[in-house]
């Protein structure tokens, strides 16, 4: 007698019970497999989110813009890039409300540019105090910060805002993108809020503060 | 579905290796427990290599990183503490079942005619192995790590003539440093899992041209039906594929109760002094290997001369190698090979457990002595498997016997004057344990020819 | 006779091996005494109390000197139950290079430099976050308990589990000075053997009782340091080994059914 006949003659004996038998079995075992190889790979998968070290290094950090004067522009390193603080001028402002047209999304329309309290025409918390991403959002260049009026290069229309140098594209001083620009979005404000009047807290916004 | 295998199969043998290795792989149907630990090390190995990938991830192979990277994945890695137990505890798991599934094929004559190349690439592997968890064992830069590599890079050290050199070169400086850990890291992560893969295919493509023994060492391949299938044969899929899995669940077991319960295992898992960072200025009260390399380590230590010390340790290995051609008996499995055999073998894992033990302790004079005359088992123990083979004349037995107590002797006459006087206390008690050994195994068959007398070998494979 | 050979030879082969492994037994559970009886520290890492305690300690009294580099100060804030400004306001001491203090996220490095504790204490106080792993909980407890007056030394103390140890004893306003004494004794038989004990000679401010359970906390919230997960790590151990309880049911009636077919 051969092992294949063995085996036929076993399985022919009890064939219905034996093939709904094996089957459940056999779903059993896969399933409970299953669940265990998916248990298995969430720590896996997770090990490659942000470690305890990458979520301290981008942690909220905390600047002074007390000192900041009229016009000025500082610089502040939050997660790997750069977050501009700009304290702006009645001048500025009141260009600001003039201006819709040349501009791509002039009322903040696309949502994930800025938070919800920075939805309005100095996209900010308080209109004296522009907090952008200082991140071209056309391929990731720094533009340059000219808040003088009319220069010769940028020409006589150009009334203030960022230039950036690797492909022309042109943010007014709320960080609005132009309509001729190379960029589709206006500059990135990110989650901030204030822990004082002469204090902001850049990564945490208003409600969690 | 089946358009598509057809179409995969006319340019790829899918189907083809399907059969002749799973499908229609025809195994015994007799496999028992000691069976189970071929397809568990394949697992450890995919285990290790898993864990390896997701742990250089945040792995900083450079002197001044390493440690600190080790508990940057401990603490700020998420689960990076699982990761690096699963692969802590794969190590000594890896080799716990190596050498289960060796002792399978000793105990089985696994390695006798037509399977000697099968037994000549597992300890290949075994070396692959050992390189493997030596090299990966220095990447934590403990003080363990440290100076364990630098005590056994020390050794090549020890070969006459261009030793010196060739540690220097080993380690890429004068001393075990960054230089030595950067390549150790590309060793252990590239270079050794690519040997080792390639060799166990070799290893298991050796196994599947000739077919598996089993337990009774009968050959399956002599008794086959009508249709060419042996007719104690079973296909290997679905009868082990569906078996081993309860093996995997069971080794499983194991193996996390390990990992959540006891990940240091009482520090030979983890070993106490790797929680120090490495100082090349603090040489450790106590340096051991590893558990897994401590019955080398013994033999390496028996030896007084360092570079008869490092022969020793090669030799103990490189003998395994010659297993096929030591024992000759047509007969495979100790179940009908006789008593003396058995014994002969268990005696033999007795010595080797008894070496691993001394390996991890601190040399007192006692325990040198027993590291020496567990050393002179552990040698003897082929001699013996020799000598047994074939029914001896008691003429021939006691000039065996006579031969191997002078060169014990012999050895013990060189050594005496260097030892302690604690150590002249020992040396004729301890000698008894290879003597009675020998009296045993080499006379005992003189005595009561009983000892060796052998069973038939069935026909068919039993349970 | 020849089976009755047989057999003492039988007997005789099985007795050597029984032998050699009772013999490698008791070796093997003998522990060595090499060294200082350690005292058990009986710890609970379950006791967030205290841990807490035990974290406070260590920052008045060790964490001037020991950095524990691999640890953050969030992760004890969130195990044991510390707000992120309880950590600022009150138990972070070390600040960047440029002078701001560190956060919570933060490792906890030490303020003191590598150069001053070299030339203060001859060597850099060892880093705390792994010290039970690698020394053990109970010699950790046994040591701080250890200290005694000793005049030879640079700081006046020595200590009886680490013999001439670099380290003053930071903890002597809660302990007080010990001193070491030494009973030669004659057990009868010609034998001398010593024992040394060490008695309060200057109470501190706790009394021995109290004493043990700070260094208790002490080497308690060390424990945890030494590896934060421990308690999730074991309660997820046993939520795999019923996973795999259940797994192995399914797996084993699987392999039963199929096994049916072979005779």
């Amino acid at each position: 007698m051969s092992a294949s006949t063995n085996v036929d003659q076993a399985a022919r004996g009890h064939e219905e019970v034996d093939k709904s038998k094996r089957r459940f079995l056999i779903g059993a075992t896969t399933v409970v497999g299953a669940v265990g190889t998916v248990a298995l790979l969430v720590p896996f998968v997770s090990s490659m989110a942000p470690s305890e070290r990458a979520k301290a290094a981008g942690a909220p950090v905390e600047a002074d813009i007390g000192k900041l004067e009229f016009g000025q522009q500082m610089s502040i390193e939050y997660r790997g890039k750069p977050v501009w603080v700009v304290r702006r001028t009645e001048e500025m402002l009141n260009i600001l409300k003039e201006t819709e047209e040349g501009l791509k999304d002039p009322r903040s329309d696309v949502l994930s540019q800025q938070p919800q309290y920075a939805k309005n025409v100095h996209r900010s918390i308080k209109p004296e105090y522009l907090i952008v991403v200082g991140i071209c959002t056309h391929l990731g260049c720094s533009p340059t910060y000219r808040p003088e009026l009319a220069p010769a290069d940028l020409g006589a229309e150009w009334k203030g805002g960022w230039y950036c140098p690797c492909h022309g594209s042109r943010f007014d001083m709320s960080g609005r993108v132009t309509s001729s620009s190379p960029a589709g979005t206006n500059l990135v404000i990110p989650a901030y809020s204030y822990l004082s009047d002469s204090r902001i807290l850049i990564g945490v916004d208003q409600e969690n503060a | 579905m089946k358009n598509l295998m057809a179409w995969i199969d006319a340019r790829f043998p899918l189907t083809k290796m399907w059969e002749d290795h799973l499908s229609k792989y025809y195994a015994p149907k007799n496999f028992n427990f000691w069976y189970y630990f071929g397809s568990l090390a394949l697992l450890v190995l995919v285990l290790q290599i898993v864990t390896g990938v997701f742990l250089t991830m945040h792995y900083k192979p450079d002197a001044g990183m390493a440690f600190a990277s080790v508990e940057y994945i401990m603490r700020d890695v998420n689960w990076g503490w699982l990761i690096r137990y699963m692969h802590a505890t794969g190590a000594s798991a890896f080799f716990i079942v190596v050498y289960l599934h060796m002792f399978r094929g000793l105990i089985y004559g696994s390695y006798k005619n037509p399977r000697e190349l099968i037994w000549i690439f597992g300890m290949m592997i075994y070396l692959a192995l050992m390189a493997e968890a030596f090299m990966g064992y220095l990447l934590p830069w403990g003080q363990m790590s440290y100076w364990g590599a630098q005590v056994i890079v020390n050794l090549f050290g020890a070969i006459p003539g261009f030793g010196p050199e060739l540690a220097v070169w080993i380690r890429g400086d004068f001393v075990v440093s960054d230089a030595t850990l950067n390549r150790f890291f590309a060793f252990h992560v590239v270079a050794v899992p690519l040997v080792l893969i390639g060799l166990i295919v070799a290893h298991i493509l050796a196994l599947h041209e000739v077919g598996s023994n089993n337990p009774d060492g009968v050959d399956i391949k002599k008794d086959k039906d009508e249709n060419g299938i042996p007719v104690d044969g079973i296909p290997f899929h679905p009868y082990y594929s569906v078996k081993d899995i309860v093996g995997v669940v069971v080794f499983l077991m194991f193996f996390f109760a390990v990992i959540f319960f006891a990940p240091e295992m009482g520090g030979y898992f983890l070993e106490h002094a790797n929680f120090i960072p490495a100082d090349p200025l603090k040489t450790p009260e106590h340096i051991a290997p590893v558990w897994y390399f401590t019955p080398f380590y013994t033999v390496l230590r028996a030896v007084p001369n360092p570079f008869g010390g490092v022969i020793a340790m090669g030799a103990a290995v490189v003998i395994l190698f010659f297993l096929p051609w030591i024992d000759r008996n047509p007969i495979r499995s100790w179940r009908y090979r006789g008593f003396l055999h058995k014994y002969n073998i268990l005696f033999f894992v007795v010595a080797f457990i008894w070496l691993g033990f001394l390996g991890v302790q601190a040399v007192t004079p006692l325990f040198a002595e027993l590291g020496l005359r567990f050393t002179e088992v552990y040698f003897l123990f082929f001699i013996v498997m020799w000598f047994y083979n074939k029914p001896r004349s008691a003429v021939f037995s006691f000039t065996v016997f006579a031969t191997l107590i002078a060169l014990l002797l012999f050895i013990d006459s060189i050594r005496f004057s260097a030892l302690s006087t604690e150590g002249k206390d020992y040396i004729t008690t301890a000698f008894l344990i290879p003597a009675v050994y020998l009296f045993l195994t080499i006379l005992g068959p003189v005595f009561a020819s009983g000892l060796t007398e052998e069973k038939p070998v069935p026909a068919r494979v039993t349970h | 006779m020849n089976t009755t050979i047989e057999t003492i030879f039988k007997l005789l082969a099985i007795f050597t091996i029984v032998i050699l492994l009772g013999f490698l037994v008791k070796a093997a559970t003998s522990g060595s005494h090499h060294g200082v009886p350690l005292q058990k520290a009986d710890i609970n890492i379950g006791n967030k109390a205290s841990l807490q305690r035990g974290y406070k300690y260590a920052t008045n009294y060790c964490l001037g000197c020991h950095a524990a580099s691999y640890s953050r100060y969030n992760r004890i804030g969130r195990d044991l139950g510390i707000t992120e400004k309880q950590l600022t306001d009150n138990l972070i001491f070390t600040s960047n290079i440029r002078g701001e203090q560190s956060k919570p996220g933060d490792l906890m490095k030490v303020a003191m430099t590598k150069t001053y504790a070299k030339e203060a204490f001859g060597t850099v106080p060892p880093d705390l976050s792994l010290l039970t792993r690698s020394r053990g909980v109970d010699w950790i407890y046994t040591y701080l308990k250890s200290f005694y007056k000793d005049d030879s030394r640079p700081f006046g103390v020595n200590n009886l589990a680490f013999p001439d140890v670099g380290m003053p004893h930071v903890l002597w306003d809660l302990q007080g000075w010990q001193e070491k004494h030494v009973h030669a004794e004659d057990d009868g038989h010609g034998n001398k053997h010593e024992t040394v004990s060490l008695e309060l000679s200057e109470p501190g401010s706790k009394t021995p009782a109290e004493y043990d359970q700070v260094v208790r906390d002490i080497t308690n919230f060390m424990a945890y340091l030494a590896e934060p997960v421990q308690q999730q790590r074991k309660t997820l151990g046993f939520f795999v080994m019923l996973f795999l309880v259940v797994f192995f049911v399914a797996a084993y009636f699987l392999k039963k059914e199929y096994w049916k077919d072979i005779h």
